[in-house]
């Protein structure tokens, strides 16, 4: 069986490229690692989110502002073929802050990136008072908050279930339980996984999250890329209480509260333990006083896939042309990204959008 | 609110205390587990769901399924993991912005 493309990485960011792959007529093959991978897409925050993203640069911002503004599109025409709604709410999101300090230092950098981007930065100051009547479950000790309009969340991993369903649905192939152990190419690109089998494709992506470390250099890519644990906590379903996403706590589309997240750089450990679940708790409840009474109901860890300035990765490789890179801190946010215009970069259309800044040059050794 | 119950008691108390379950008294075995007790006592539903309001009660009786929610002392509780216990005072978690959250 050859494909036009082989995608190593069943994960959000591998089945949103599949499926903007399949809508122009191509052959994709997925292959999904195994429940003892890594699964950030199985264990994020599912935030669709623009501010505090490219302070340091502006394309990256423009990057997630290209994808945030395509996601309601994207999120409506996998919902119709798959009759699952993915729970998206783009009434934009919140940076709390509990000083003013650390508010108008936060102001100071994005006025500075908003210049950079021509002013298309849209987001408004609000004091406790003015916070307080958009979310009044807030709680005394947040001073404020900046209102970013492009921000908001989906449910990722009814996302998940959706892609999958629709990249079946559009004639791909998804193996499951499978663990690449070889990539080369002559011809044609030959796969092989763990389990004996092999893959043939024109092309490759590697999309395989923190399983680039390894396939990666295999393929000629320097995937400088490392985990970063990420806990977060799962209340009971409760009455309407959060209005509006923050990076503290979002009310999903179900009632339940995810409260995250940390940031611990720990190797490849996803375990939860009792100091971070703890610190989450009580910044959640300086934040929204009411949740010192909610259940909890699960709690999690998941890694990050990180590279050493947090923007993603998009690289055709040096030595094995036809094989790319792909690989972000965001795939929820950039799902829509890598849906309707990643392809065209991977296809070399017209069309393409320029990545040129996200390219491994940058980690160049000086 | 009792017809015919599915559920009854294995070993019938002599112990009973009382329970108030939403405005009502209930005389249930000290001791027992909540859920089950309140089961026999021919409660249902247990509550309905804060966001489209569905009745719930027990389904897993093993603390894993947070369905049999009930509230007690303004605290979401499960009803599984609690025993009877004298003058509890029970109420419904209220589907739709009801309660005090």
């Amino acid at each position: 069986m050859t494909s036009d493309y082989a995608i190593i990485g069943g994960g959000i960011v591998g089945l949103s490229t599949a499926w903007g792959l399949l809508k122009r007529g191509l052959r994709v093959t997925v292959l999904d690692g195994d429940d003892g991978s890594f699964r950030a897409s199985r264990g994020n925050f599912g935030l669709v989110w623009v501010q505090s993203k490219g302070m340091n640069q502006p394309r990256y911002a423009q990057w997630s502002q290209t994808s945030a503004a395509a996601w309601a599109d994207f999120a409506n025409e996998l919902g119709d073929a798959t009759g699952r709604d993915v729970g998206l709410a783009q009434n934009g999101g919140y940076d709390l802050h509990f000083s003013e300090e650390s508010l108008e230092a936060t102001v100071a950098q994005y006025e500075i990136l908003k210049e950079k981007l021509d002013g298309n930065y849209p987001y408004e100051v609000l004091g406790h008072n003015a916070l307080r009547r958009e979310e009044p479950a807030i709680g005394p000790r947040v001073v404020g908050a900046i209102l970013h309009h492009q921000d908001g969340h989906a449910n990722p991993l009814k996302l998940l279930r959706g892609l999958a369903d629709d990249v079946r649905r559009l004639g791909g192939v998804i193996l499951n339980g499978k663990t690449v152990t070889d990539v080369d190419k002559t011809d044609l690109f030959r796969i092989s996984c763990s389990d004996g089998s092999e893959i043939h494709s024109r092309k490759v992506v590697l999309s395989a999250g923190l399983g680039a470390v390894t396939l990666g250099p295999m393929m000629g890519f320097k995937a400088p890329i490392r985990p970063q644990r990420g806990q977060v906590l799962i209340t009971e379903k409760l009455p309407k209480l959060i209005n509006r996403p923050s990076l503290i706590a979002r009310q999903v589309d179900e009632g339940g509260i995810q409260i995250g997240a940390t940031n611990e750089e720990v190797g490849l450990d996803d375990h939860v333990t009792q100091p971070g679940l703890s610190g989450l708790a009580s910044e959640a409840i300086a934040a929204f006083p009411a949740l010192a009474k909610a259940q909890l109901v699960r709690s999690w860890g998941a890694l990050r896939i990180l590279s050493p300035d947090g923007l993603p990765i998009y690289q055709e490789s040096p030595t094995m042309p036809g094989a790319y890179l792909v690989t972000c801190h965001s795939g929820i946010t950039l799902a829509a990204a890598h849906a309707k215009f990643l392809p065209d970069w991977l296809e070399g259309t017209d069309a393409a959008p320029n990545l040129e800044v996200f390219s491994e040059d940058r980690f160049a050794v000086s | 609110m009792k017809t015919v119950l599915p559920f009854r008691e294995i070993t019938p108390s002599k112990d009973h205390v009382a329970v108030r379950f939403g405005g009502e008294t209930l005389m249930l075995p000290r001791g027992e587990n909540l859920a089950g007790a309140l089961l026999v006592a021919g409660v249902m539903p247990f509550r309905h769901t804060p966001v489209s309001g569905a009745p719930r009660g027990p389904f897993c009786m093993m603390g894993a399924c947070y369905d049999c929610l009930v509230e007690i002392d303004g605290m979401t509780r499960q009803a599984c993991m609690l025993q009877v216990c004298e003058d509890m005072e029970i109420t419904m978690p209220a589907a739709n912005g009801g309660r005090d959250v």
